[in-house]
């Protein structure tokens, strides 16, 4: 990582013709204090994102993706800089409309997939619902539909330690489609899953992205991402690097091998 | 068209009483050790309160009935005050003890919930009612539990005399006393665990390390 200048996002021209934005950031800081030293991760990110785009930010460890990512997320206030959600700026909601974002506008998938232990799987994907103030039994068929999207349609009633990490994610991506979020957040969605197991993840989020409209934003090394991705937005050291159209990354990775 | 953001809805009690007993059952072990404490120390509350209350009667009963006629005595009533205090107290302390390494422990799955939309008061709720439901049932054993070993004993030692002197009004005095200071110690102890609970980020979703 060298100490050169931001390089300005050399984005493709954005395209906004017709599509709606959906999550804009601007200016975005965000900086840890670690002792007497200040640890600026997130210098200046400002980028736009559009309804039903598949995103991936990639870049080296430790270059800031989940720190973004959470910024985007609402889950972390950035030290300065704003981030907008349909054009609202999230920083002046209040406790209860954050919950409702998190519950409606937000599905997150983890790298840890995170599904709570004691629930079977069909009742994980009812708690997002619930949350939202679905009845009980309501709940119960829409996440049987989405469980048996996902293919889960036999293991309804199993727990999370009955089942594997590829199932477990799928369980998590059933959970986060729950309210029928505009926005999927997945942080590392394939860390803990094999090769295989990992392309099956990708090739489900991608689908779901196309079928239901939904923007997905993920952070992640792994470049089989690449391949399903509408733009992929590369971080470097806090800054965005660049941003790439599918088509340039296919030929970017032809010229690797 | 509704607004881009709304505000989200307060669940009904009976929502957080459902979740809460599940991880009560779901972790019984963990659950039982933890009402092992609060039996033990609401018996031994009982058991005192039951046997001072009977004792000092039966015994003169059964003296006077020998032809001895003696003024009942009340000689060690602090020394037992002290005794239950402390035992209280430990029994306190144990289970805020319990509830806090739950709490910790559970921290990825207190995240999840909150990034799935919990409010902090439905997570403050969770943990505060599966304290308290542990203390119910842990107040309901130590309080039978109490009464029966009390009365074995003084039927026991003093047979008839225990018996003549055992007045149903006095055990469902002891009882009920025995079940409020069962439930009070188990409010107080949960408080700080379960506002702990309530007070962690949805970000700690995102934790990896243990
Ligand atoms: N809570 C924190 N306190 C201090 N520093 C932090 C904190 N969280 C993250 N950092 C630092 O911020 C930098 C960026 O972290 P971040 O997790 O965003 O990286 P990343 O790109 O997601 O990496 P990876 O690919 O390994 O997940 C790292 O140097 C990290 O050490
Ligand atoms: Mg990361």
């Amino acid at each position: 990582m060298t100490e050169t200048a931001p390089t300005p996002p050399t984005a493709p021209p954005a395209s906004n013709d017709g599509r709606e934005e959906i999550v804009r950031t601007i200016d975005v800081i965000k900086e840890y204090r670690m002792g007497e030293e200040i640890l600026r991760v997130l210098k200046g990110i400002t980028l736009t994102i559009f309804k039903g785009e598949y995103i991936s930010i990639m870049g080296p460890s430790g270059s800031g993706k989940s720190t973004l990512f959470n910024a985007i997320g609402g889950l972390d206030k950035p030290t300065s800089g704003k981030v907008f959600i349909d054009e609202v700026d999230i920083a002046q909601l209040d406790a209860l409309e954050l919950a409702w974002l998190r519950c409606r506008k937000i599905g997150y998938i983890f790298q840890t997939f995170n599904l709570i232990p004691v629930m079977s799987a069909l009742e994980n994907v009812m708690l997002p619902m619930i949350f939202g103030g679905m009845s009980n039994s309501d709940a119960q068929d829409k996440a049987a539909a989405i469980l048996k999207r996902v293919g889960l349609e036999n293991r309804l009633l199993n727990k999370p330690g009955q089942l594997s990490g590829g199932q477990q994610q799928r369980v998590a991506i059933a959970r986060a489609f729950a309210n029928d979020p505009a926005i999927i957040l997945a942080d590392e969605p394939t860390g803990n899953l094999d090769l295989n197991t990992g392309k099956q993840i990708i090739e489900l989020l991608r689908q779901m992205n196309a079928e239901r409209q939904v923007t997905v934003i993920s952070a992640t090394h792994d470049f089989k991402m690449l391949d399903v991705s509408d733009r992929i937005i590369w971080i470097r050291d806090g800054h965005i690097d660049k941003i790439q159209l599918r088509q340039d990354v296919k030929i970017d990775v032809g010229e690797m091998h | 068209m509704p607004p881009a953001i709304q505000k989200q809805i307060r669940l009904p009690l009976s929502k957080a009483i459902e979740i809460a007993l599940r991880s009560l059952r779901v972790r019984l072990a963990r659950s039982i050790l933890t009402l092992i404490t609060i039996v033990m120390a609401i018996a031994f509350l009982t058991y005192i309160w039951t046997t001072r209350a009977i004792e000092p009667a039966a015994k003169a009963a059964l003296l006077q009935a020998q032809g001895i006629i003696v003024a009942p005595d009340s000689s060690g009533a602090s020394r037992t005050v002290w005794l239950i205090t402390l035992s209280l107290l430990v029994c306190m302390v144990g289970i805020s003890n319990a509830m806090l390494m739950s709490v910790m422990e559970r921290f990825r799955e207190i995240g999840t919930m909150k990034c799935l939309g919990a409010l902090d008061s439905f997570i403050l709720k969770l943990f505060f009612l599966e304290s308290l439901f542990l203390g119910a049932a842990g107040t309901l054993v130590g309080v039978a539990l109490g009464l029966a070993i009390s009365i074995l004993l003084l039927s026991r030692n003093y047979g008839h005399a225990a018996w003549s002197n055992i007045h149903g009004s006095t055990l469902i005095l002891i009882a009920a006393g025995s079940s409020i200071i069962g439930l009070a110690i188990t409010a107080a102890a949960a408080m700080y665990p379960a506002w702990k609970a309530a007070r962690m980020q949805p970000i700690a979703a995102m934790r990896v390390d243990v």
